[in-house]
């Protein structure tokens, strides 16, 4: 996975409450083998009209938006199903960062395995930076989102500080794969099956 | 020692290793694999060099792109769809994991099918790489989705790498009236805390109202615990749970299966354990719901009238729903019983089991469908179709004038040839009404099966209770 330090991009506001995963990424383009790819799809129904043309009005395909790698969303962004498609589609994109208000649960744990940063402010620290977006991108600015640091810098100048958990943020730092971290357990997870197999003996009856 | 939920027992019994800040290595007992969320998790244990650490604590199924006509065995025109499918075929064969295939009478929707094959059962973990997962919470076992990357961990080591949610109880007491099922009671929860009430948690429901309910009727609930924004929705093993597993093929045998009775009697939440939030209401109260947006929580009881905008606190929400309201193409203050339906859907891991079949038959019996409605009825595996046309529902169904399908997830997304046209209306017992989500354009009233048979007669959205 690509490591996540700090990221100097144009950031898109997006002030919708309850985008869902059907809006993220609709499910006729899930019927793919491959995690890449799917940059073309993302807010597809949001982005383009029926004939494939693309909506003007849409933050994405403003010219000074084209290029965001930064999404500043609403209230429960992710919510419905728990397709990786979501974060895949925003990844290929090149978005790597979206602020809100909250996110759904699986689509947030989604998203930090394929190297997007979530992160939760108050609706109206979103409110300020989304403002900023609005009119600063438009001017050439770009926001920092520093994560060793905690920090979001608007293009004015602006700072807002953020957490997110220990765990998360060390694997995106350093690029880790949870499987390889998790392996190192084997035999933690080996004395656990033993310990089943004698106090719950039907799991392993072979039906 | 400390009291404690059902949720913390299940948690506290699968917990491999944990670290300092909470994330854990969890154990999972049981992951169900469908063609759609899989491949790339396939291809990432390849690329590794990895093996499935314990095929036989997996087991894959498709049902999210089959067709569900007669002759989907011959071919499978969309040629995507079609490589998804043969790609579970062969990483099944691949890697050993078993596989059902579309024409074993088992195959069906992989949440329908769990419980039917008695491979759920109460005190295990289960996961798939799909949100509705929660359904199997009803028989007293914590499962939750996941996503590919997770599905790629629980492949290969047989756990997950996750993090405790808080314990949320929702609490209804008294019996539901009559005409009022376990659809319209997770509607109404949805309706009370939200698409996001539930965010951080994991529900379990007590209560009268869920104790009265069928196993099917639980499954309908828990199902729907991840439209309210929950992890896991879970209700207490009880003797109507042991009833409905006992002789299923993969329930324990013989004296396993006493020992396994005694323990899942023990997995309950003490009295006086702590839940963070509580949310009460009371089931004589219930009406029939039907969601008139295009979330979840835009829901209401069908006597109501769509709502005003403006009449919502939140100016976010307001925005929300005036986009909703656009989109299904609805007029404010009109009565919700005067929208007229296109098509009417019966299936989906929410309401495709036997029980919902039946009731929507009760409905169909001696009927015809309105003028104009197109009706598809989809159940949700091969054993409820067959079980179904043994008890000559299907025959109801068609003299009705529906239409009787093979089992999939059908019409409940887009992603199969059973989707709506741009604009059209349904009445769906299925599970999510977003924009697009039953076919672009598509507009998706979500109503029980009674409601939808209902919507089927007259063509609009109705109260079964006046039928
Ligand atoms: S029936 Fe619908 S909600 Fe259920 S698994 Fe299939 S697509 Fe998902």
């Amino acid at each position: 996975m690509e490591k996540f330090k700090v990221l100097k991009a144009v950031a898109a506001p997006l002030p919708l409450v309850n985008v869902d995963t059907d809006m993220i990424i609709p499910a006729r383009f899930l019927k793919t083998i491959k995690r890449t790819g799917l940059g073309k799809s993302l807010f597809y129904a949001m982005r383009f009209d029926e004939t494939g043309a693309e909506k003007p009005d849409f933050v994405l395909n403003k010219d000074a938006y084209r290029n965001s790698k930064i999404l500043i969303a609403g209230d429960n962004f992710g919510c419905g199903s728990s397709r990786e498609h979501a974060p895949w589609s925003l990844a290929d994109f090149g978005i790597r960062c979206v602020i809100a208000p909250s996110f759904a649960d699986i689509f947030y744990g989604n998203s930090f395995k394929n190297g997007i940063l979530c992160i939760t402010l108050p609706q109206a620290q979103v409110d300020m930076l989304s403002a900023k977006a609005s009119t600063g991108n438009t001017a050439g600015g770009a926001f920092t989102v520093d994560l060793e640091n905690g920090t979001i810098t608007a293009p004015d100048g602006a700072v807002v500080t953020f957490s997110v958990d220990g765990t998360k943020r060390n694997n995106l730092l350093n690029g880790l794969d949870d499987i390889g971290i998790t392996m190192q357990s084997a035999d933690k997870i080996g004395a656990f099956e033993d310990k089943q197999r004698r106090e719950q003996p039907w799991l392993y009856q072979s039906a | 020692m400390t009291a404690t939920t059902l949720y913390d027992k299940l948690w506290n019994s699968h917990v491999v290793t944990s670290d300092a800040d909470g994330t854990t290595v969890l154990y999972i007992d049981l992951h169900l694999i469908h063609e759609v969320t899989s491949p790339q998790a396939f291809e990432g244990l390849r690329a590794a060099g990895r093996k499935v650490h314990s095929p036989e604590k997996t087991v894959a199924v498709p049902d999210h792109n089959v067709p569900t006509t007669a002759d989907r065995l011959l071919t499978i025109k969309d040629p995507e769809g079609r490589l998804q499918l043969e790609m579970l075929d062969s990483n099944c064969r691949d890697f050993g994991v078993p596989y059902i295939p579309m024409n074993d009478i088992r195959q069906g929707i992989v949440h329908i099918i769990g419980p039917e094959l008695g491979l759920t059962q109460p005190g295990k973990t289960i996961v798939c790489g799909d949100s509705h997962t929660s359904t199997h919470g009803a028989l007293g076992a914590l499962a939750f989705g996941i996503g590919t990357s997770e599905v790629e961990h629980v492949l290969a080591t047989q756990t997950l790498l996750t993090k405790k949610s808080k314990n949320m109880r929702v609490l209804v007491e008294g019996k539901l009236p009559a005409g009022v099922t376990a659809k319209d009671l997770v509607l109404a929860i949805i309706g009370k805390i939200g698409t996001s009430g539930g965010t951080g948690y994991v529900i379990e429901y007590v209560g009268e109202a869920f104790r009265d309910l069928s196993m099917e009727g639980r499954m309908t609930v828990c199902n729907m615990s991840i439209e309210g924004g929950a992890r896991a929705g879970l209700i207490a093993p009880d003797d109507k749970t042991f009833e409905y597993l006992k002789g299923r093929s993969h329930a324990p045998k013989g004296a396993a299966w006493e020992q396994a009775v005694a323990y899942w009697r023990t997995l309950k939440s003490d009295e006086g354990a702590h839940f963070d939030k509580e949310v009460v209401l009371n089931a004589a109260d219930l009406v029939p719901h039907v969601t008139w947006g295009t979330s979840p929580e835009d829901v209401l009881p069908i006597s109501a009238k769509v709502p005003d905008p403006k009449s919502f606190a939140d100016a976010n929400k307001s925005k929300a729903a005036q986009r909703s309201i656009e989109y299904m193409g609805l007029t404010v203050g009109m009565p919700l019983e005067q929208i007229k339906v296109d098509k009417v859907f019966i299936g989906s891991c929410t309401n495709g089991r036997i029980e919902d079949m039946r009731a929507a038959a009760a409905v169909l019996k001696g009927r015809k469908v309105a003028k104009g409605v197109g009706v598809l009825i989809v159940p949700g595996s091969g054993q409820v179709k067959h079980q179904a046309e043994e008890e000559g529902l299907d025959a109801i169904f068609t003299a009705a004038g529906a239409e009787w399908r093979e089992p999939g997830c059908s019409m409940c997304l887009g992603m199969n040839p059973d989707v709506l046209k741009p604009g059209e209306r349904c009445a769906s017992t299925s599970n999510r009404n977003f924009e697009g989500r039953q076919g672009v354009g598509g507009r998706t009233h979500l109503v029980s099966p009674a409601m939808a048979a209902a919507a089927a007669i007259t063509g609009h959205l109705t109260d079964v209770r006046k039928i």
